[in-house]
């Protein structure tokens, strides 16, 4: 793999010149909302907010949090702050409940998206030779359109297949000699082992993908090194992280050192703060993102709280860039438990259980008060009868299980073996967590 | 010489047992013999019923996690130390006894104990070998 950077003015300037750099726009931005937005204009002056009250980076937390019900309830278009006629794309997010969340874009908008993506697919070793398949579905969703124009910028060859129909992804990949793709994690596995089925008539050689752009989804290392093994051939993919209220994918990626996805912080002002406190953590803490797009002037957004859990790392990487670097998402703040002080997230819980194959991958927590102590238990459901046989093998698989977690989150926990089918399933979201400690 | 026995997994929640044991009734099956092992949060009950394929059958299609395994079944004179014997040759031959459970019967002055042991053949040998009585699933059957 080679280390390639698209912009290296932007991605490896000073990390003084850079803050110098966020701080000029973060002025312009507060002024430009403060006459353009009505939304922010309104909030500014309930908290007495100027731009010239913007002196250093840090006055930023005089600015209140956005949220997405901001979003909703402004649905669709009350956070413009450009006439309709200015805005050339809209999209909208999938909305599970209430109104969708939509966002707008100015043709500068656009320009600064694309900049974005480009650095991102550049760094993960798209270049203007790539033959490049976006397997994301086309849409109102960000995804696909986001790195359409980003690929698109840097000259690859962009296929546009959009998702789903299998038979004619492997099909245009073989003939057209796709070396690149952009899809989801799991979509990325099942495609490679789809190919791998038709592999008496279509050799595994009959493909020329390298590389993959996975985004939309998490994807543990696990996972990924899944993905590399079943495509072979030297594949490899990095992440990519994004959410379309900050433009979409683009707001940070995975250079080819996979240490930390990279935020183009010249256009994405980082904090981290304690999502139950609101308060700004101390520098490389873990807690929730919150983001403010500098660039973005149809639909500005100012401290959006992404509920996303992560931590960031200011140190220089390897592949030159100074820009910071995230950490992959440790999990929702909405899914965040406090248990006897320790933060827990239900995917810590499914990483703990990941090839155990004698119970399902569904799992419930259910948290209990029991005096003035937190209690933790893990259901999970037992499938493998052949364990009924010898008690011991229960026990064992229980206590592995125990282990494992255990392990992870430094608590003690109780797990207990339930019968198949009896946790709930849930076809969108799952609701994994059963909080009874104030009922 | 070996007899089907199902083991069935039991969340130890209340009515769980009686809606199990509904579901071997509707396979239309006699329990025989029973154990049933518990922990605090699960138990693992162990039964010899006339039909285990149509009871195993039916709670699977119920969702319980069941399985089907060989034990051995072997009759025990009503007097001291004839249950130690048996036990003496398998321990001798080297066999592990995982776990038991013992019933008796209305036609015969014989006690019975399933035997789940580490290995069938080598436990039905040295039992055979030395005149202990082993029960073949006709004869377990007959005896009810």
């Amino acid at each position: 793999m080679k280390n390639r950077i698209w912009n290296p003015d932007m991605e490896c300037m000073s990390r003084k010149d850079l803050e110098a750099l966020q701080l000029e726009r973060l002025k312009a931005l507060v002024d430009y909302c403060d006459k353009n937005s009505k939304f922010y204009h309104d909030r500014f002056v309930k908290h007495g907010i100027t731009a010239d009250k913007i002196k250093c980076l840090s006055d930023i937390q005089y600015i209140p949090y956005t949220t997405k019900d901001d979003l909703r309830d402004t649905y669709p278009f009350g956070m413009l702050s450009v006439p309709q006629k200015e805005i050339v794309r809209v999209h909208a997010s999938s909305g599970t409940t209430g109104n969708p969340t939509v966002v707008a874009y100015t043709r500068e908008d656009l320009a600064n998206w694309s900049e974005q993506v480009a650095r991102i697919a550049y760094a993960a070793g798209a270049t203007d030779e790539s033959i490049v398949q976006i397997c994301f579905g086309y849409g109102m969703f960000t995804g696909a359109l986001g790195l359409h124009y980003g690929l698109e910028k840097i000259g690859a060859t962009v296929v546009p297949t959009s998702s789903g129909n299998t038979e004619k992804q492997l099909k245009f990949m073989r003939d057209f000699g796709t070396d690149t793709i952009v899809a989801t994690p799991s979509y990325c596995l099942y495609l490679a082992e789809s190919a791998k089925e038709r592999g008496i008539e279509f050799p595994m050689d009959s493909y020329k993908l390298k590389t993959g752009l996975l985004g939309s989804e998490g994807c543990t290392p696990e996972m990924r090194k899944q993905i590399e093994e079943s495509w072979g051939n030297g594949f490899f993919c990095t992440d990519n992280y994004g959410m379309s209220e900050l433009n979409g994918p683009g707001m940070s990626g995975e250079c080819i050192y996979r240490d930390g996805l990279h935020i183009n912080e010249d256009h994405f002002l980082c904090e981290v703060i304690d999502s139950a406190t609101g308060e700004v953590l101390p520098k490389g803490s873990t807690g929730e993102l919150v983001v403010t797009n500098l660039t973005k002037r149809g639909l500005p957004i100012l401290r959006y709280r992404t509920k996303d859990i992560t931590n960031l790392n200011y140190d220089t990487c390897q592949c030159g860039r100074t820009t910071a670097r995230m950490n992959k998402i440790i999990g929702r703040s909405d899914d965040m438990l406090k248990i006897r002080g320790v933060n827990v997230f239900p995917s810590q819980i499914e990483s703990a259980l990941i090839g155990i194959t004698s119970i399902s991958p569904h799992y419930q927590l259910v948290v209990r008060r029991e005096g003035f102590s937190d209690s933790l238990e893990v259901r999970v459901e037992l499938i493998d009868a052949s364990l009924l046989e010898i008690y011991g093998e229960l026990e064992k698989l229980r206590k592995t299980i125990h282990t494992r977690i255990k392990n992870i989150l430094g608590i003690e926990i109780k797990v207990s073996l339930v019968e198949p089918k009896t946790i709930e399933r849930f076809t969108g979201k799952a609701q994994r967590v059963l909080d009874l400690r104030n009922k | 010489m070996n007899i089907k026995q199902l083991s069935i997994f039991v969340e130890n929640k209340q009515g769980r047992l009686a809606e199990i044991t509904e579901t071997i009734t509707k396979a239309n099956a006699n329990i025989r013999a029973l154990s049933i092992a518990d922990t605090t949060d699960f138990g693992i009950l162990r039964i010899i019923v006339d039909k285990p394929d149509e009871a195993a059958a039916c709670l699977k299609e119920a969702g319980v996690t069941v399985s089907v395994t060989n034990v051995i079944a072997i009759g025990i004179d009503d007097n001291p130390g004839a249950f130690s014997r048996p036990m003496r040759l398998l321990s001798d031959a080297g066999v592990d006894v995982e776990y038991m459970y013992a019933f008796i019967t209305r036609k015969s002055e014989k006690a019975y104990v399933i035997l789940r042991v580490a290995d069938n053949d080598a436990a039905t040998k040295v039992l055979i070998e030395n005149g202990v009585e082993l029960l073949d699933e006709a004869t377990f059957h007959e005896l009810m």
